[in-house]
């Protein structure tokens, strides 16, 4: 099987493709064209694809994971990291919708609960990693605003890849924690994520290592691919009318749309034609400002200030292509301030019992302003991208929940504090 | 004299060094003189006369567009960076 997959995967996968330009590069760590630095992309062979005899039913047979669509996604063997990253759960959020005012079904891809660091990075660091180990890599990195930290960290154990992460000093202490305890080197730069993504930059090709953003990031960014993937499916193969996903560096909203037109392609669904929605925290909002002015051009943000740290990107790589695709899918660009973005957070876990982090809290409130302004459709089919986990943000919410009355443990102190049961429910005789 | 230091992927272009030394007053001087001594990186950095839109140049860390651009001064011992925007996220 690992050897009919090998030849199959090697086929599968041509190489990879400037955006730009369009000129060719053979599968290699290598992030961006040497003619006109335009990022590169995977290229496949859809014929291939199609011919290898991908149908539902085969994709329904396999074990729930993200490599049950592992065709669409660029690996020539096996997964070698990360073989238990997906699957994570589509939630039909009725309660949500009509806090929201949202008629049409509305749903939450609730990637708060991905194995193993609970957030959609682990998704796109199983594909960087195991392309890593395909190429031969045995150090590898990132540079991270937290969730990325801790899921290269975590992987990067698990299959005894030495990890080196960067990251800005002044992160959550739980994402601090989170990598460090997997035994990763963690460096943290004096300095915003713009500043340690820049070292990174230098860092990859000096040293010769595997940065799953950096130089394996043309791998590692396609990995977001099976999110979508899982939505469609779990809809009933099809796509959704509306998506909105947070952006930080702006490649998830592109790699969900990416996902729909692709199993359009494959005639895995009918049709893909799904309003793309972004979300940002209006202290770090290049991408939705270039959406609202209808810019060329992404303006970069010099000092992200928001508490969503996991979006703070003040210079996003895939900016300008996220922006774009807002304005073609006819979905729109919005962002939210700190208050809303803790309401979004307190409201999703008050009405479907989800624990989403600050960027979680992004998409929602955002979702809430779309719908006041009537850009988002409310009687259509919606989905919401929760990508993160509330427990490594703790700090966003704790002076917001109420602190837990303390009494001694007697009926008296209890009673007084709820006031005696309902006359009702207390037995005859009592 | 200020330095320009040349992204490795693009140091065939440059002769194979990874630090060039340039003269000029402007971020814009020293790299077109960068281009004049190295011409094969002048379409790869240039577009009409601009940096291409994923081209990131720093002066002493600090990114150009936050800045004067081109137009933003360098001394003797300044040091320029090209960088690749594509990172990140």
């Amino acid at each position: 099987m690992s050897i009919h997959g090998e030849t199959q995967g090697a086929g599968r996968v041509r190489g990879l493709k400037c955006r730009l330009c369009g000129r060719r590069y053979p599968k290699q760590a290598l992030n961006f064209c040497t003619e006109d630095f335009g990022p590169l992309e995977v290229e496949y062979d859809y014929v291939a694809v199609a011919r290898s005899g991908l149908s539902r039913q085969a994709i329904e047979s396999r074990p729930r994971t993200m490599w049950r669509y592992r065709e669409l996604l660029p690996l020539d063997g096996e997964p070698a990291v990360g073989v238990q990253v997906g699957g994570t759960p589509l939630v039909r959020a009725d309660r949500l919708a009509r806090a929201l005012g949202h008629r049409g079904p509305l749903y939450v891809k609730n990637d708060a609960v991905n194995h193993p660091t609970l957030s959609f990075k682990d998704r796109v660091v199983a594909v960087a990693l195991s392309k890593a180990v395909e190429l031969g890599f045995r150090t590898v990195g990132c540079a991270s605003t937290g969730n990325l930290a801790g899921s290269v960290a975590a992987n990067a154990a698990a299959a005894g890849l030495e990890a080196y992460i960067l990251i800005p000093d002044g992160l959550e202490q739980g994402k601090v924690i989170g990598c460090s305890v997997y035994g990763a080197r963690v460096v943290a730069i004096a300095g915003n994520y713009d500043h340690v993504n820049r070292l990174c930059s230098q860092i990859a090709f000096r040293y010769g290592w595997g940065f799953v953003n950096v130089n394996l990031r043309p791998f590692y960014a396609e990995g977001s691919k099976s999110m979508g993937f899982e939505i469609a499916e779990d809809l009933g193969w099809r796509a959704p009318d509306q998506v909105v996903a947070p952006m930080a560096g702006g490649s998830l909203v592109g790699k969900l749309h990416k996902a729909f037109v692709e199993l359009k392609q494959l005639g895995l669904i009918e049709s893909a034609a799904p309003r793309m929605f972004g979300a940002q925290a209006s202290g770090c909002n290049p991408i939705t400002q270039a959406v609202k002015t209808d810019a060329a051009k992404v303006r970069p943000v010099r000092q992200p200030a928001t508490i969503a740290k996991s979006l703070a990107i003040g210079d996003p790589a895939d900016g300008f292509f996220a922006s774009r695709l807002l304005r073609e899918t006819g979905g729109w660009g919005e962002d939210v301030d700190d208050d809303a973005i803790v309401e979004g957070m307190m409201l999703l876990a008050e009405t479907e019992g989800i624990f989403t982090e600050t960027a979680g809290g992004v998409t929602v409130a955002v979702a809430r302003k779309l719908i006041e302004q009537g850009r988002l459709d409310a009687d259509g089919t919606t989905v919401l991208c929760i990508t993160g986990n509330g427990l490594k943000t703790q700090e966003a919410v704790a002076d917001r929940v109420a602190r837990p009355v303390v009494i001694r443990p007697t009926i008296e102190e209890f009673e007084a504090l709820v006031g005696s049961p309902a006359a009702d429910l207390v037995p005859a005789g009592a | 004299m200020p330095t320009v230091q040349i992204p490795t992927p693009l140091r065939p272009h440059a002769g194979g060094l990874d630090v060039v030394e340039a003269e000029g007053a402007t971020v814009g001087a020293v790299l077109e003189a960068v281009v004049s001594k190295h011409p094969a990186l002048r379409e790869r950095l240039f577009e009409g006369g601009e940096l291409r839109r994923f081209v990131n140049v720093y002066v002493n860390n600090e990114d150009i567009r936050f800045l004067e651009d081109l137009e933003t001064p360098v001394g003797e011992r300044d040091e320029i960076s090209i960088i690749p925007a594509i990172a990140g996220g």
